[in-house]
């Protein structure tokens, strides 16, 4: 198992250097009487995160840690070229299915996992979305197995979410320990607001002749990621509109503003495709702008990301993202994909079924780390409710090996102890590619536990790009 | 700006309004109900009858400070008790999260849970230090919103919130108390008048303020002068409406349009200008107070309809 501070006599990594040094210097009692004034501090400024369906507190926060995790830039230099790499080639892949499926002609992936995929949306078929762009900030899963081999667990080409913990974590790091950013050693994540904002404006519909005027909508403060859609809305200085605040008129979308309707040319949206506009996708939804999908179509306005994204961020196509780097770029693959058997291939259900308890098994929708089976840490019985599922619904299941994921010290009860640990980065697309040096590491807090969702008791930590 | 968003504005800065005042009123009953010689239970009444929240409680026949404190400080179910209104600025704060700044959310969202699961002996053992407690959240929030946030509608809207509540709650309390301040009550004299007046004055934390101003003894048209045409008390009537007049005016600048509001408001200015106290006391305390308090929810209903919320 790789340790991202020790090397394997105990010695201190090169990158955890200044990590190291001040742990030592400021004692573990009284990292733990900090620790507690970091959680105050998430509090007060109502950082906080729902959990659906699990009752008890509506604004939970998530369990912060404070000892960063940290790239070497040399590092993040492959992991950053491996990261814009697989974002240009996922939307070239969704170009391509919504016009004329070269790569499904090709036999390089099968039809059916794309046309008969829920994701799929056969309204999007033949629309021009501006730039091409389908899927505009990437956030791709990235865990380490080992020293020098990092691999993708998975896209997330909707709209994925996190990265105000990114901001954040960094705040009250520079809030609460100033003298460790002083140096200058640890890349700024602060340019990242600013860069949306113009990846989205670069975006702008074909029917804009102005300025163009973003507006973030989220499904209204009840939402689990409430937080982060003001806090981001706010960092970018636009309008974070509900649904009721929108309406469409004259093929244009428009917000009701005191001074009356102001016209709105692309929107951020981190409501889900089926919520965009009842009079196309989900007739008995409360939610959504009735109309606003023939003002996108017709090119008034720009929805971020494009409805029917998803489908490059399915599990079964997962699978083929290596074999799309390489057929859209005509470039090896820079980051490793983890090995992964389809449980629609009979040969794969095979292997599957006769491996449960080694095995990872997915739900090729799912996320968030539900109706997850882990083998090696489930009971007899579990494994055997999970073989009756994929019996019944092979095409719904995926599994995967038990990744020897990485462990990263965290501040424990019995002072530092080891975790695993994964990455998230953000990777923006719009007429350029960019990504801000960062992401959210996500801890898994448990003892010798792999989840390391924020829903399922996972943490997360500061990360550190470090300056070259 | 969202029509949506000057909405929560305006009635985030009622609730902060609401609950201010709401401590002061239950301050002055405690007050009250520990002088020598008061009617403990009548003071509760009037403190339960201005609140204007629990006319229920207010007609019962015994009624005691843990009821009103129950009702005024920590019922979840009365929209306009303390708890509610701090809970119903937050959640209206953190439905516009950026149309606010950093300062303000911490100081909506600072102990926000601390009244949650308090009971109504706890709240009455520690009554002066919660109610000095809200009294602080609320000057926080004001003082944030003063010294951060931009002066464009936003703020307009949040201060024409408030203006209106604070001129709510004051004629309301006149409302409830009027009978104190009419001129017979001034035959009869001696020290309980004097305690009734002085009460008016404190709900309005006014006590010290109208020395100030009128240096002389308490009288009833003293006191009705200054909660209600005194223009430089910022608890007046008049001054209120001076204030949302010019807030109204400065966002029809701002927007390059007349609005109907600001017919309403300054119809109300005039008429305050020109009245006398003595004018005033002859044509009707109760009745001009009436009317005042029905122009007041007709001057919010035109803001909401002007502005499109």
């Amino acid at each position: 198992m790789f340790n991202e501070m020790f090397s394997e006599d105990r010695s201190i990594r090169a990158p955890y250097e200044k990590v190291s040094e001040w742990i030592n210097a400021t004692g573990i009692d009284r990292l733990a009487l900090r620790q507690s004034e970091a959680e105050a501090i998430f509090r007060k400024i109502g950082i906080t995160f729902a959990v659906y369906g699990e009752g008890g507190d509506p604004e939970r926060l998530i369990p912060f840690d404070l000892i960063p995790r940290v790239f070497g830039a040399s590092e993040w230099r492959k992991l950053s070229r491996g990261i814009k790499q697989r974002s240009r080639a996922l939307n070239a892949f969704l170009y391509d299915v919504y016009h004329r499926g070269e790569i499904l002609r090709a036999g390089v992936i099968p039809e059916e996992l794309v046309y008969q995929n829920e994701a799929f949306l056969p309204e999007m078929v033949g629309v021009d979305p501006p730039g091409r762009v389908y899927s505009h900030i990437v956030g791709v899963d990235i865990v380490r197995t080992d020293g020098d081999r990092f691999q993708v667990l998975e896209d997330n080409c909707r709209t994925p979410s996190g990265v105000s913990y990114m901001l954040e974590n960094r705040e009250i790091m520079m809030r609460m320990f100033p003298e460790l950013f002083h140096a200058g050693i640890v890349e700024s994540v602060d340019s990242y607001p600013s860069m949306l904002k113009k990846t989205l404006e670069e975006v702008a519909p074909i029917k804009c002749d102005d300025d163009p005027t973003v507006v973030l909508l989220t499904p209204g403060s009840l939402n689990s990621a409430y937080y982060e859609h003001s806090f981001l809305a706010d960092l970018m200085g636009i309008e974070l509109v509900e649904p009721q605040d929108l309406f469409v008129e004259n093929g244009l979308c428009w917000m009701r503003t005191t001074r009356g309707p102001q016209r709105v040319d692309v929107i951020y949206r981190r409501i889900d495709d089926t919520y965009i506009d009842p009079l196309t996708f989900k007739a008995d939804s409360l939610l959504g702008v009735p109309g606003l999908f023939n003002v996108y179509r017709s090119g008034g306005v720009t929805l971020c990301s494009a409805p029917g994204a998803g489908v490059a961020d399915d599990k079964a196509i997962y699978v083929f993202v290596p074999d799309m780097i390489k057929f859209y770029l005509g470039e090896k693959p820079i980051l490793e994909n983890v090995q992964t058997w389809r449980c629609a291939a009979p040969n794969d259900l095979k292997y599957v079924l006769d491996n449960l308890k080694d095995l990872v098994i997915k739900r090729v929708h799912g996320s968030g780390g539900y109706g997850m089976l882990i083998g090696p840490h489930a009971a007899k019985k579990e494994i055997e409710a999970f073989r009756a599922k994929i019996k019944a619904n092979p095409s719904e299941f995926i599994a995967q090996p038990t990744l020897d994921l990485s462990t990263a010290p965290i501040l424990g009860e019995a002072g530092i102890e080891d975790r695993h640990v994964d990455f998230r980065p953000y990777c923006l697309v719009g007429k350029e590619i960019r990504l801000t040096p960062g992401g959210l590491t996500r801890v898994a807090l448990k003892k010798g536990s792999l989840v390391v969702n924020s829903s399922q008791g996972g943490g997360v930590k500061d990360t550190w790009i470090l300056a070259d | 700006m969202l029509s949506r968003t000057a909405e929560n504005m305006f009635w985030m800065g009622r609730y902060m309004e609401r609950a201010d005042a709401t401590a002061r009123l239950i301050e002055m009953g405690y007050r009250m109900a520990m002088l020598p010689g008061s009617n403990e239970m009548e003071e509760w009444r009037s403190v339960a009858a201005a609140s204007g929240s629990a006319p229920d409680i207010a007609g019962e026949e015994r009624l005691n400070a843990s009821a009103v404190v129950q009702r005024l400080l920590l019922d979840p179910d009365n929209a306009s008790s303390i708890r509610s209104c701090l809970n119903s600025a937050r959640a209206n704060g953190r439905a516009i999260r950026t149309a606010l700044t950093q300062d303000m959310w911490e100081a909506l969202n600072d102990g926000w849970r601390q009244l949650g699961q308090m009971d109504a002996e706890t709240a009455l053992k520690n009554l002066p230090t919660l109610l000095e407690w809200t009294k602080n959240r609320t000057a926080a929030f004001r003082g944030a919103s003063e010294i951060s946030l931009l002066r464009n509608d936003g703020y307009y809207f949040l201060r024409m919130g408030g203006l209106i509540e604070r001129a709510d709650m004051t004629l309301r309390l006149l409302d409830v108390k009027y009978y104190v301040l009419l001129p017979e009550t001034d035959v009869v004299g001696g020290g309980r008048d004097y305690h009734q007046w002085t009460s008016v004055l404190r709900a309005t934390s006014a006590l010290r303020a109208y020395h100030h101003v009128y240096k002389g003894d308490y009288t009833p048209w003293g006191i009705a002068d200054f909660l209600i045409l005194n223009a430089i008390f910022p608890r007046s009537v008049s001054y209120c409406y001076r204030s949302i007049k010019r807030f109204l005016d400065d966002l029809a600048e701002l927007y390059g349009e007349k609005s109907a509001p600001q017919l309403v408001a300054s119809e109300m200015v005039e008429q305050l200008d020109k009245i006398g106290i003595e004018e005033l006391f002859q044509s009707g305390l109760h009745e001009f107070v009436s009317d005042a308090i029905d122009t007041t929810r007709r001057l919010s209903a035109e803001i909401s309809k002007a502005y499109h919320f």
